[in-house]
């Protein structure tokens, strides 16, 4: 049981959260957070944040972000009612249907954002990093959409397992270079794009895809994701009258988590839970579970939660999903997790297969196995809190996991095995 | 009294200083060289930082990390096998505190997370032990550079900062005047062992530098040949040679020797 005062520090934290302030001026959520890049990098991340500052508050900006996530990326998405997942669960369940924007996931949120971004900020050219290469062809998307060169760089290991959105990329006009260095897979591509940033920090903009990175990256992708949450707010007040019991959301480096979660915060009677992956076990390289099972550090700009050994070296993980499978998380995630204002809890690589095959048979859609992580963590859930009215992030659609699930469910589903 | 001997009760940050103006006095830039602890060889790490050591006038030991994201190729690769043969920081310090007391001014250059992990504070108190002067931290830039700086004052060890060319000229100046041991100017944009630009092209700049810095200023990334140390006299203090090093090292050929090519004017 906590004590008083730690009591009352988390409440003083959150109410500095939901007045707005964090980041504070040096870029921190709390502890968490800053700047920690190389010296050649520090100007451009200077210009991004004052450019942030002023185009994401600008109504000329405003406008038109809104009205390309309208007519192009198909926004608002849709918010479903899932009734056989509430009826098995015996909860009420609503998805938030980023599956069906753009590109298959709500990567473009953010994507489309930093690119009008970057335009107006006068870049000449984007680099971004994926891992299951959702970001990839979110960013290839929005590139050619704003009319800027596009070069992605995407771990070996990941470019193998997500295939077809290599070539998704590549027809969008993207360049993708596989990575080959380090454990090539999202992190390796991150250490790349910043490698390729750090030699023309100048004419180059570094779309970076997730809630992670030095300041003001974590900020400016929870500002393009929180549509998720506003629009999915504001749908099931009015479809429904009542804010949800729980809310739900898997976290890799945490976007989609904190888009769904950052309007909801400061309605006290929701329980949020923030799904990580739990790989095949608690050991560490088994798993891709950082709030769960890491340990604060720096890595890739910003001091956060990390998986890593005791001597700093950060580890390689193991996830089912390619886009879960990072070993940090954004620093927000770790302020609230350190205040527990969001549970974090993990789902097994054999828990979100499960839930994919159930989301696909009740509710006749195909989630990513990213999104199935938030799946099993509802339906864990649902099943200590009775009657529980759950809502739940679905991030993206799972057609680009065909592969992994070729080599994995399909086959059970094949034999007739339940 | 030699000024390298321990009896004196100099700040190790300042043997740093001297070491490099003593070797500038030549008329040919100082010679700062760095090798990857533990790379080629685990088992004689003592023996090639020792032969560095007896050629260069101030040695950088690299701390490997897994994610060495200003690093070029080499350096990554290099990087990675120490790892692989099981290269710590606490072994690194440990190896050091096995040597006999070297004259060559060390500093031992790191991502911030190994340093974390071991305890900012705890490292300060052994470092100083094992006779490292200073740290070079790759990302943890002037505006974070708090904790460490106050972890470090108490023993006189140094925290390097690097400029590069694209710092604004109001930042420059307080990064280099906050800068101590030596002020790194990266002379190129771009990760370490990537080609350089003409060096007449620098020269305005390493001269903004200069005149913002009380330490010596060294200038690195990219070096690898005498021509260009050459051009660097008389605009830098020093010059930092690291992946061409570790090429050398790699192809187990004597550092000392191909040290020894970068400045014909002392020999």
């Amino acid at each position: 049981m906590m004590n008083v005062e730690t009591a009352a520090e988390h409440e003083r934290v959150l109410a500095d959260l939901l007045a707005g302030r964090y980041p504070d001026e040096r870029g921190r959520y709390g502890p968490f957070g800053g700047r920690y890049v190389p010296e050649t990098l520090i100007p451009a991340h200077e210009r991004l944040e004052r450019g942030a500052r002023r185009w994401l508050a600008d109504p000329d900006f405003q406008a038109e972000l809104n009205r390309e996530l309208s007519d192009w990326v198909g926004r608002p998405t849709a918010l479903s009612p899932a009734p056989h997942l509430s009826k098995r669960w015996g909860a009420l369940v609503w998805l938030k249907r980023e599956d069906l924007a753009h590109t298959g996931a709500h990567k473009i949120n953010n994507a489309i954002g930093q690119a009008l971004l970057a335009r107006r900020l006068g870049a000449k050219r984007i680099v971004a990093e994926t891992g299951a290469g959702q970001h990839g062809v979110a960013s290839a998307a929005a590139c050619a959409r704003v009319g800027l060169p596009c070069t992605v760089y995407m771990g070996a290991v990941d470019m193998e397992r997500q295939a077809p959105n290599v070539g998704r990329m590549r027809l969008l006009g993207a360049t993708v270079v596989p990575v080959t260095s380090g454990d090539r897979t999202l992190r390796a591509a991150i250490d790349e794009a910043l490698r390729d940033w750090v030699s023309d920090p100048t004419a180059t903009y570094y779309l970076l895809g997730s809630a992670v990175g030095g300041h003001p990256y974590p900020y400016i992708v929870r500002e393009l994701q929180a549509v998720i949450g506003r629009e999915a707010r504001a749908q099931l007040l009015e479809r429904s009258g009542a804010l949800p019991d729980a809310l739900v959301a898997c976290v890799g480096g945490g976007s989609n988590a904190i888009g769904l979660f950052h309007a909801f915060l400061g309605d006290r009677s929701v329980d949020i839970i923030g799904v990580e992956a739990g790989g095949r076990g608690s050991g560490l390289g088994e798993n891709a579970a950082t709030l769960v099972n890491g340990r604060p550090g720096v890595l890739h700009g910003s001091y956060s939660m990390l998986l890593q050994d005791r001597h700093g070296q950060i580890q390689e993980t193991h996830s089912i999903s390619a886009g879960l499978d990072y070993p940090g998380v954004g620093p927000e995630h770790s302020l609230l997790n350190s205040i527990g204002r969001v549970r974090y809890e993990s789902a097994s690589d054999d828990e979100a297969l499960a839930a994919v095959r159930e989301c696909c048979e009740c509710e006749g859609i195909l989630p990513a196995i990213e999104s199935a992580h938030a799946l099993a963590g509802a339906r864990r859930w649902a099943a200590l809190h009775p009657g529980v009215r759950i809502l739940i992030g679905l991030s993206g659609r799972g057609d680009k996991d065909m592969l992994t699930l070729t080599q994995t469910l399909l086959s059970q589903v094949q034999a007739g095995r339940p | 009294m030699t000024a390298t001997s321990p009896t004196v009760a100099v700040a190790p940050r300042e043997r740093i200083v001297s070491a490099l103006r003593a070797a500038a006095k030549h008329g040919q830039p100082a010679l700062v060289a760095f090798l990857t602890a533990g790379f080629p060889s685990r088992g004689k790490f003592r023996e090639h930082l020792t032969a560095v050591a007896s050629e260069a006038d101030v040695v950088e030991i690299g701390v490997p990390f897994s994610d060495p994201m200003a690093d070029g190729v080499t350096i990554q690769r290099s990087s990675e096998q120490a790892l692989r043969a099981g290269v710590t920081l606490g072994w690194i310090l440990d190896e050091l505190g096995a040597l006999p007391p070297l004259s060559t001014p060390l500093l031992l250059m790191s991502y911030m997370n190994p340093l974390l992990a071991y305890g900012l504070a705890a490292l300060a108190e052994r470092a100083v032990r094992v006779g490292v002067c200073g740290f070079i931290v790759p990302d943890l830039p002037f505006d974070e550079s708090e904790d460490m700086r106050a972890a470090l004052a108490p023993y006189g060890l140094a925290l390097v900062q690097m400029v590069t060319p694209v710092t604004p000229p109001e930042r420059l100046a307080k990064v280099a005047a906050a800068s101590q041991g030596f002020v790194y100017a990266v002379t190129m944009t771009g990760t370490t062992g990537n080609s350089v630009a003409a060096p007449r092209d620098i020269a305005e700049y390493l001269e903004r530098v200069r005149a913002a810095a009380s330490v010596p200023v060294c200038a690195g990334f990219g070096i690898r040949a005498r021509e260009q140390v050459e051009a660097l006299r008389g605009m830098a203090d020093g010059v930092i040679v690291g992946s061409a090093l570790v090429e050398v090292l790699e192809r187990g050929e004597s550092p000392q020797q191909w040290l020894a090519t970068l400045r014909p004017a002392r020999r």
